[in-house]
């Protein structure tokens, strides 16, 4: 089977799936939509999985598949075909993204069965689905923007997805309209890109790169790379715009699950990573990109050590782990952030579809102080949600372990490593380990404060949705076995297989970094990064299981630090007072009253008009009715005409 | 030999005339002898040109307008006819109802 038609046969059926739910869906039974919906992703990922298998037995390997169907764009020098670009990054992003976005298709079924407009999610989950697919196999920066915005268009849709409460319609829009912002910058970069290298193509652009000799066009690289990471920035949530995560959590939970957890989140991280030669050649670039994802992974983790709303705990803790995929990117270990990047997508996917089962069971309660001693009513739930948790706090053996400790690892000594950011990122993991197990207390364990009238709607959810929960639990436990650390005499073969893709880039980034004298050996580090797991878990046992009392006693004791913490350290009061209220200011007084009320409304429409009608009534006096007065208009006329005449002739 | 200029001279004072009168009277029947006045002050100006460029282009040109002036003064009179039929008036100030 050609890997081309394979390709295409991956991409296309959630399109279709889209188009048929959408246009007709309302006329389906639920048992149709769902059928064309899931059938959609589930194609996706058995196609996926024929392509990688096609792929990785062909001849080519490992040197990336590109096929153009056809030319998109052709003007002046610019060319962008739709063309597809495969090689072992996209195998794994296309598996990954399947494959979970597959399961969270088969758990909506059994999550949204109640609620209304079945369809018309299932219609923007197979549209965010092909359009993702769309972001990760494109072999070019303008089709690839066409993916970045096309899953910034679902992301839209299915946060406001409940579009008559308001709160979510503002997350929405909050949503697109910070992301808009890194969406610039993308675009300015790729301008750029263009306006230095004439091709937008990753394979002309790339090749040229690679063959730049060190420090040549060192600062428009730089600046390219910069711009492209502020459109990460924006969309994988990032300081400063990661304010519209967490509220978009209004949106239905499959939708965190899928949208704002595992896939599009993780596409910044996948530009930075497919961009990798372009950072490898403008270290200061990627020195950024490591720093900002260092501190907002350290941030974020902060934040959620306080939040009652377990998705808002959730949400915070993607924002950090993006920051920890962002670090391993920025230190040069790219393959390490890619690792992190598939081992979160599936255990972050299952804490917040376990987050659904609850919240399911709850009747919609998501605070966790109105929640405890779960355990016992719902064991799936809490047998899953535990194996996520364990995986994201990086308890070894589990998923998030090994991808956490590589990218660790690497801000230690990898080629723009600093031992600092190793220390931060190793205070955070232990911050990481305490607000999860603390989450899972709150939720699961100890005496129950949940309110007489949800208690006794407490109910295990259906087999349409624990499955998924179990097989997410399954892949959180094995998907970081791939790449056993070397401190264990392993392989890393994750790392090795990812190798033609990030050789070069890393090669140049040797070329750049002086070896520094690494102190600690990886045992050392990895040891170092287990104690920060255990203390963060052992911490929150001790306060939420034992001495559940310690918690509120600090409360009190710290009151400002905690008020602050609460209140997400006033980010969104903030940017609310710097760049909304002037904006809604600006618009209201003066672009509305001044603007559009008066110069166009008033001077442009109906001066227009007035103007027209006194200028029609002035020439209207010549129509008098008075027959001498025409007679004396028409002699006017013809004197001057032959005084004309006279005067051309003269 | 009368030199052309007076010829011309009493076609331009011929012609002022007619304007003059077609602008300023108020009979409407006035106001077509005025008319005839003016067509036929070019006339004269056609034949005085004839003669002394030798051309007799001129004198076929009167002949166009002879007959126009005859065609129009039958059909104009036509209508004031049928206007006075309907106003009982000859005065040109009151045919107004086609003001805007």
């Amino acid at each position: 089977m050609n890997l081309e038609i394979l390709l295409l046969l991956m991409v296309l059926p959630p399109l279709v799936g889209a188009a048929l739910n959408g246009i007709l869906g309302r006329r389906f039974s639920q048992a149709t939509v769902s059928l064309i919906g899931c059938g959609g992703a589930g194609l996706s990922m058995v196609f996926a999985l024929l392509s990688a298998w096609i792929y990785s037995n062909s001849t080519i390997e490992p040197v990336p598949f590109t096929y153009p169907y056809f030319t998109w764009i052709q003007a002046g020098e610019l060319r962008a075909e739709y063309a597809f670009y495969y090689d072992r990054l996209t195998l794994i992003m296309t598996l990954t993204v399947t494959v979970v976005a597959f399961l969270i298709h088969l758990y909506s079924r059994g999550y949204m069965e109640h609620e209304g407009g079945y369809y018309r999610f299932f219609a923007y989950l197979n549209l965010f689905l092909f359009m993702m697919l769309t972001l990760v196999t494109a072999a070019n920066y303008p089709l690839m923007f066409v993916g970045w915005e096309g899953v910034g268009l679902c992301s839209y849709l299915l946060i406001g997805f409940y579009f008559r409460k308001k709160s979510a319609a503002d997350a929405g829009k909050k949503a697109f309209i910070v992301t808009r912002i890194g969406d610039a910058g993308f675009t300015v970069g790729v301008a750029l890109l263009f306006w230095t290298f004439k091709s937008l193509d990753f394979k002309t652009v790339f090749d040229r790169v690679a063959g730049l000799p060190q420090r040549q066009l060192e600062s428009v690289l730089t600046a390219i790379g910069l711009l492209l990471f502020l459109g990460a920035v924006g969309k994988s949530a990032q300081l400063p715009l990661y304010v519209w995560l967490p509220d978009a959590m209004e949106g239905p939970t499959p939708v965190s699950a899928l949208i704002h957890a595992a896939t599009m989140v993780t596409a910044g991280v996948y530009l930075v990573a497919r961009s990798s030669i372009i950072f490898a050649h403008a270290p200061s670039a990627l020195a950024v990109v490591g720093v900002v994802g260092c501190l907002t992974a350290l941030f974020a983790g902060t934040i959620a050590l306080t939040q009652n709303d377990l998705k808002r705990m959730l949400a915070y803790s993607t924002i950090s782990q993006l920051g920890y995929m962002f670090l391993g990117c920025g230190a040069g270990v790219f393959a390490a952030g890619i690792f992190h990047l598939m081992t979160h997508a599936f255990f972050k996917s299952l804490l917040f579809l376990g987050a659904g089962s609850v919240m399911h069971a709850m009747s919609g309660e998501l605070d966790m102080r109105k929640m405890g001693g779960l355990w016992r009513k719902l064991r799936t739930t809490h047998a899953t949600f535990l194996m996520g948790t364990l995986a994201i706090s990086g308890v070894p053996l589990f998923a998030g372990f090994f991808s956490k400790d590589e990218i660790l690892a690497g801000a230690y000594e990898g080629p723009l490593g600093r031992p600092w950011l190793f220390w931060l990122g190793a205070f955070t993991a232990a911050l990481t380990a305490f607000y999860m197990f603390r989450g899972l207390c709150l939720t699961f364990y100890g005496k129950s404060r949940v309110e007489p009238e949800a208690e006794r709607h407490l109910h295990e959810s259906g087999y349409k949705m624990t499955i998924p929960l179990m097989v997410l639990a399954f892949f959180s436990v094995v998907a970081g076995w791939v790449s056993w650390p070397k401190a264990w005499h392993g392989s890393e073969a994750f790392d090795r297989y990812l190798d033609p893709v990030f050789g070069r880039a890393t090669d140049a980034l040797r070329n750049v970094s002086p070896e520094h004298n690494a102190n600690l050996s990886s045992g050392e580090l990895m040891g170092f990064s287990i104690l920060a797991a255990a203390i963060g878990m052992g911490i929150a046992l001790w306060w939420y299981l034992k001495s559940t009392d310690i918690p509120e006693q600090l409360a009190e004791r710290y009151a400002d630090l905690y008020r602050i913490l609460t209140h997400k350290y006033y980010v969104d009061e903030f940017y609310n007072w710097l760049i909304v209220r002037p904006l809604c200011i600006i618009s209201d007084k003066f672009l509305w009253r001044v603007v559009d009320t008066e110069v166009i409304d008033h001077v442009m429409v109906n001066g227009t008009g007035e103007e027209t009608a006194r200028v029609g009534g002035v020439l209207r006096r010549i129509q008098s009715g008075n027959i001498p007065s025409y007679a004396a208009w028409v002699l006017l006329g013809a004197v001057l005409w032959l005084l004309y005449v006279f005067a051309a002739h003269a | 030999m009368v030199p052309l200029s007076h010829y011309l001279a009493l076609s331009v004072i011929l012609f002022v005339l007619g304007a003059a009168g077609f602008i300023f009277r108020r009979n409407i029947i006035t106001v077509f002898m005025c008319i005839e006045l003016m067509l036929n002050a070019v006339n004269l100006a056609f034949m005085a040109f004839s003669r002394f460029l030798g051309n007799l282009d001129g004198q076929i040109f009167v002949f166009f307008v002879i007959v126009v002036a005859a065609a129009e003064a039958a059909v104009g009179l036509a209508i004031i006819i049928a206007l006075h039929r309907n106003r009982e008036s000859l005065n040109i100030e009151d045919v107004d109802s086609m003001k805007m």
